[in-house]
C-alpha cells in the first residue's frame, strides 16, 4: 500500500484528505467523528466575531437523476461563541494528536487578527487558514472575498498573520477574480506559507418561478451565495493549475478545493499540484464515510502506477498543461464507431449534425437526401452496416463517420451512451507544428491586417 | 350527457390493486431521466399511434408535464387507457434499446399514465376545437374506436353523436380491461374528458338496426342514421363469447370470459361465493386475464389450452405474470364435457390432445366450481350488414380500405375490433385516427364542392 502521508508546509498529515472549513467542521464532535472515519485533517469552520445566520441557507442544482451536482450556501462563518470553538479545538487535539487541525480565521482589524491567531494557536491548531474567499455576507463587511479580490489588502493582512503566527499560515483564495495569479503573487509577497483554493463561486441558484424569488429563499427574498460541489471541479482545477504552473507561486504548497468527491477527483487535484485536498459538499451529501473509499482508491491507484508515495503524484500532470499556442496543430484524431457495440440510437448523428461538423452520415440515403438533411460533403460511399450492439433494434444501422470531414472534436464519443462504442483514433499526421511556430515562421497571423495575413498564408 | 361517471359501488373489481401503480412526480422524473432520447426511436415505430415517446419523456424530465400530455394525446386521445392497458412489453418498451441491451426498459406506459393523469386532473383544457363546420357524424358503439374518432372529429369542429346500445359506455375500455391494469371508473373519466373536447353527444341505450326493423323505442334504423348524418363510423367491437358446444355447458357455473370480466368490473351483484376452483378454457389474452384475475381473488385457477404453451396466442409476459400470482396451466387438453352434480358444476372432463385434437381414450377430470370459456368472440355482423355496401370478410370482419377506414359504403367508415378481429385499444385508436382524418377530408371536400368551385379554391 502506497504511503499517503504528506508534509504540508511543515504540517504532517496522515493522508491528504482534509475537510474544508464548512458545516462539516462546525463542532468538535463532528471533527472527531470525521477523524474516526479516516480524514487526515480538518479546517475548522471559520472563527471570527460570531454572526447571526439566516434560514434557509442552501440551494442545490440537480442534474438528471443526480442530486446536488452543485450546492450553494449563504451561511456565514461560525455562529458559535469563540470560546466554545477554542475549547473544542483543544479537546480534539488532545484526543487526536496525530490529526491535523487548521483554524480558519476571518476578522477585520490588525488587533483582531493578532488576538484570534494567538487564541487559535493556544488552543492547539496546527496551522491557520486565512479565509479571504467567502463571496457572500462577509465581503459586505469588508472581509472574505472582499480581501481576496484586492491583492494589496490581501498581502497586508497576510503579512500581519505571518508576523503574529507561530504555525504555518495558509491563505484561502477566492475564484471570483479575473486573474488568480494576482492574489497568488500577493500571497508569495506576504511571506505566507501555503495557499488553499478555491473558495466558493459567487452564484444565484435559481428562481422560484411561483413566488418570483431567487433561491435559496429567505422569506420573500434571497441573495447571492457561494457555489460548490461537483459542478465547480473543472473551474477549480484550472485555477489550481494557474498557480501550480506559476514559477514563484508553485513553490508554496497548495491545498486543492472544489468539487472533490472521489479518490479520482483527489488524484486529479494532486496531479495538478495539490499537496492536500479539502472536501466539503460530498460530505454534506453523503457523510464522512466517503473517505474510506477515497483512501482505498487513491492507494490502489498509486500502487497500480508504481508510486510508493502520494508525493510522487504531486504536480505530475502540470508540465502537460500548456498554452493553446503550444499545442500541436498537426495532431489529429478521428471518431471510430464500433458496429459490435452500436445500438443505433443515433445520438452521435444528431449531435454531429446540429452541434458539430455534419460528418456523421446515416446509411441508406441518396446523395440528394443527405444534402436535404444538411450534409454539405457527401462521401462516395456510405457503408450500410448493421448495428450489432447489445440493445440494437432489428434493422438498426451504424452511422458512418466521413473521415474527410471529421475534425476529431470528441462530441460524438461524449454523447454516446455505450461505453467504448465510439473511440477517437489517432490518424497519421504531419510533423508537429504549433500556433506559436506558425507565428514565428510568419505563416499564421502577420502584422498589417487581414489581407496581409491572407497573403502570408498563400505564400506559405 | 347521459354517461354515468361512476360505476356502482361494491364491485369485485374494486378489490384489485394496480399492478403498476401511478408514479408520483419524483418517480416519474427519475424514470424519465433514464431515457436516452434516441433519434428516430424504435419505441415510436413500435407504437400503432406513433406517439413521440422520447419527446414526451423528455418533457416529463424537464417538468413540462402538460406538454408531455399534449404530445401523447395529440397522437392518441386515449393516452390514459393506453398507458395503463397497452402491452408495452411487446410494443414500445419491447422495442426500447434498453430491453435488448439487458437493462430495464423505460417504463413508457407508466410515464404516459403519469403525464396524462396529471394533465387531465390539473388542466384538462389542453385542446380547443375548431369552429363548428356544420357537419355531423354518427358513431355506432361507444368503445375505444368510436370514442377516439369522435374526439378527433370534434376537434376539427364536427358534431359527433355516439350511439351505444348498453347503458354503460366505453366498451372494452370500461368493461374489459383487467382490473389490476385499469378500473372502469378510470376509463369513464377519460371518456368524459374526450366528450368534453367539443360537440360530442353520447346516446346510450340506443341500438342501430336494419332498415324497417326500427320499431321499439331506443332503436334507430341504419338508413335514418345515414340520412341525418354526413358520415357514419362503425365501432362495433366484437360480439358474444363463443361457446364450446359440449354437454353440460348450459346453465349456472359456465360463463363466457368477456361476460365474466364485464360482471367483475361493473356488476355489484356478482359474487364468487363457493368458487374455490376455476377452469378457464382457452389460450389467448382474455383467457390469461381471467385466470390471473381469479388467481388474485384467491381462487385456485387453471387455464386449460388445447395446444402446448409455446403455441398460446396470449402474451408470454401475461402468462408469466399470472403464474407468479398462482395461476396454473394445463397444456394439450380439449374439453369434452362440463360435469354437473345436481346442476352444480363440479369439473370438466378433458381429453389429452395432440396438435389441438383429442386423443381417444386418454381422459381426465379437472375439478372446478366455475368454468370460464375464452375461446374467442363472435362478430357483431348484424349491425354492419344493416348498412348497404358494407361487406365482411370470411372471418366476419368489416372490410375497409386501410388508408381511409372506408367501407364499401362511401359514407360509412369503420375501425377497431370489428375490423381487425380483436386487437389492443391502441390499435382501435390508430384505426379511428385514420378514419376520422378521412371523414374530415371527405366532409370538408364535399362541403367545399357544394359551396361552388370558387369556394373550393379558397379552401372554404
Amino acid at each position: 500500500m502506497a504511503d499517503l502521508s504528506v508534509d504540508f508546509a511543515g504540517i504532517k498529515s496522515l493522508n491528504p484528505f482534509w475537510l474544508a472549513s464548512a458545516p462539516p467542521t462546525n463542532t468538535g464532535d463532528q471533527v472527531m467523528r470525521a477523524f474516526d472515519a479516516g480524514w487526515g485533517g480538518a479546517v475548522w469552520k471559520t472563527l471570527g466575531n460570531p454572526i447571526v445566520n439566516v434560514s434557509s441557507r442552501f440551494g442545490g442544482v440537480d442534474y438528471g437523476n443526480t442530486r446536488l451536482m452543485g450546492l450553494n450556501n449563504i451561511e456565514l462563518i461560525t455562529d458559535r461563541p469563540l470560546e466554545v470553538n477554542l475549547r473544542e479545538i483543544r479537546e480534539v487535539k488532545r484526543r487526536y494528536p496525530s490529526h491535523v487541525i487548521i483554524a480558519s480565521l476571518m476578522v477585520e482589524t490588525k488587533e483582531e487578527w493578532r488576538e484570534i491567531i494567538r487564541k487559535a494557536e493556544d488552543a492547539g491548531a496546527d496551522g491557520l487558514e486565512l479565509n479571504f474567499g467567502c463571496p457572500h455576507g462577509m465581503c459586505e463587511r469588508g472581509m472574505g472575498s472582499a480581501v481576496g479580490n484586492e491583492p494589496k489588502v490581501l498581502e497586508e493582512i497576510a503579512r500581519w498573520a505571518v508576523e503574529f503566527a507561530e504555525t504555518p499560515v495558509m491563505v484561502k483564495l477566492t475564484p471570483n477574480i479575473g486573474d488568480i495569479t494576482e492574489p497568488g503573487e500577493a500571497v508569495v509577497r506576504s511571506g505566507a506559507h501555503a495557499i488553499s483554493l478555491i473558495n466558493t463561486i459567487k452564484s444565484l441558484m435559481g428562481v422560484d418561478l411561483d413566488r418570483m424569488v431567487p433561491l435559496p429563499r429567505v422569506g420573500g427574498a434571497s441573495t447571492n451565495g457561494g457555489y460548490c460541489g461537483p459542478a465547480v471541479k473543472p473551474i477549480a482545477l484550472h485555477l489550481l493549475s494557474q498557480l501550480s504552473r506559476h514559477p514563484e507561486i508553485r513553490r508554496l504548497p497548495i491545498s486543492g478545493i472544489g468539487g472533490i468527491a472521489t479518490w479520482r477527483d483527489a488524484a486529479e487535484f494532486i496531479a495538478l499540484g495539490s499537496t492536500t485536498v479539502q472536501v466539503c459538499t460530498a460530505v454534506m451529501h453523503y457523510g464522512y464515510r466517503i473517505v474510506g473509499d477515497m483512501i482505498e482508491g487513491l492507494s490502489d491507484y498509486l500502487d497500480e502506477q508504481g508510486m510508493k508515495s502520494v508525493n510522487e503524484l504531486i504536480g505530475k500532470a502540470v508540465p502537460q498543461y500548456l498554452e493553446w499556442g503550444e499545442l500541436d496543430l498537426s495532431y489529429k484524431v478521428l471518431a471510430d464507431i464500433d458496429p459490435a457495440k452500436c445500438i443505433g440510437c443515433q445520438l452521435c448523428y444528431v449531435a454531429c449534425m446540429d452541434g458539430a461538423h455534419q460528418c456523421i452520415h446515416l446509411p441508406g440515403r441518396t446523395e440528394a437526401e443527405a444534402r436535404a438533411a444538411g450534409h454539405t460533403h457527401v462521401p462516395a460511399e456510405v457503408p450500410d452496416r448493421a448495428a450489432l450492439g447489445k440493445g440494437a433494434p432489428a434493422g438498426a444501422r451504424v452511422p458512418f463517420v466521413d473521415e474527410v470531414e471529421c475534425i476529431g472534436c470528441n462530441l460524438c464519443a461524449l454523447v454516446c451512451p455505450v461505453a467504448g462504442c465510439i473511440t477517437m483514433k489517432e490518424a497519421p499526421n504531419g510533423a508537429p507544428e504549433t500556433w506559436n511556430d506558425r507565428i514565428q515562421k510568419g505563416t499564421d497571423v502577420v502584422p498589417g491586417g487581414l489581407e496581409a495575413t491572407a497573403a502570408a498564408r498563400v505564400r506559405a | 350527457m347521459t354517461a354515468p361517471l361512476h360505476l356502482p359501488p361494491g364491485r369485485i373489481e374494486e378489490r384489485f390493486e394496480d399492478k403498476k401503480p401511478p408514479y408520483d412526480e419524483a418517480e416519474a422524473i427519475a424514470e424519465a431521466n433514464r431515457c436516452l432520447y434516441c433519434v428516430d426511436a424504435p419505441c415510436i415505430k413500435a407504437c400503432p399511434t406513433s406517439i413521440d415517446v422520447p419527446t414526451f419523456i423528455r418533457k416529463i424530465a424537464t417538468g413540462n408535464v402538460k406538454g408531455a400530455a399534449r404530445t401523447i394525446l395529440t397522437a392518441n386521445l386515449l393516452g390514459q387507457s393506453c398507458g395503463q392497458a397497452c402491452p408495452v412489453e411487446v410494443l414500445c418498451a419491447g422495442a426500447c434499446v434498453y430491453t435488448t441491451w439487458g437493462r430495464d426498459p423505460i417504463k413508457i406506459g407508466r410515464l404516459q399514465r403519469f403525464a396524462v393523469e396529471w394533465a387531465l386532473m390539473k388542466d384538462p383544457a389542453l385542446f380547443k376545437p375548431k369552429p363548428p363546420t356544420g357537419k355531423k357524424v354518427a358513431l355506432v358503439g361507444a368503445g375505444p374506436a368510436s370514442i377516439a374518432a369522435a374526439g378527433y372529429l370534434a376537434l376539427e369542429g364536427h358534431r359527433a353523436v355516439i350511439f351505444e346500445r348498453r347503458s354503460i359506455p366505453g366498451g372494452l375500455n370500461t368493461l374489459g380491461i383487467a382490473p389490476y391494469k385499469m378500473k372502469g371508473d378510470e376509463a369513464l373519466r377519460e371518456l368524459s374528458w374526450v366528450l368534453s373536447l367539443g360537440d360530442i353527444e353520447l346516446r346510450t341505450g340506443v341500438s342501430v338496426v336494419r332498415d324497417g326493423e326500427a320499431k321499439a323505442p331506443g332503436e334507430i334504423a341504419a338508413r335514418d342514421l345515414l340520412a341525418e348524418h354526413d358520415a357514419v363510423f362503425l365501432g362495433l367491437g366484437l360480439g358474444d363469447d363463443a361457446r364450446l358446444g359440449i354437454p353440460g355447458e348450459d346453465g349456472e357455473g359456465v360463463i363466457g370470459a368477456t361476460a365474466f370480466i364485464e360482471r367483475l368490473k361493473a356488476d355489484p351483484r356478482l359474487t364468487l361465493e363457493g368458487v374455490r376452483r376455476a377452469v378457464i378454457i382457452g389460450g389467448g389474452n382474455t383467457a390469461l386475464d381471467v385466470v390471473h384475475e381469479l388467481a388474485l381473488l384467491g381462487v385456485e385457477a387453471t387455464i386449460v389450452y388445447r395446444r402446448c404453451e409455446v403455441e398460446m396466442p396470449g402474451y408470454e409476459h401475461e402468462l408469466a405474470a399470472a403464474r407468479i400470482d398462482g395461476a396454473r396451466l394445463i397444456e394439450s387438453r380439449v374439453p369434452l364435457e362440463v360435469i354437473r352434480e345436481g346442476g352444480r358444476v363440479t369439473g370438466v372432463r378433458f381429453a389429452a390432445a395432440e396438435k389441438g385434437r383429442a386423443i381417444a381414450g386418454d381422459e381426465e377430470i379437472v375439478p372446478a366450481d366455475l368454468v370460464a370459456v375464452a375461446i374467442g368472440q363472435s362478430r357483431a355482423t348484424a349491425v354492419a350488414l344493416a348498412f348497404e355496401g358494407v361487406a365482411l370478410d370470411e372471418k366476419g370482419r368489416v372490410v375497409v380500405d386501410p388508408a381511409t377506414g372506408r367501407t364499401g359504403h362511401p359514407r360509412v367508415y369503420s375501425g377497431g375490433d370489428c375490423v381487425n378481429g380483436g386487437k389492443e385499444v391502441v390499435n382501435a385508436v390508430a384505426e379511428a385516427k385514420v378514419a376520422a382524418a378521412a371523414m374530415h377530408e371527405a366532409m370538408t371536400a364535399a362541403g367545399a364542392a357544394a359551396a361552388g368551385p370558387r369556394a373550393a379554391l379558397r379552401g372554404v
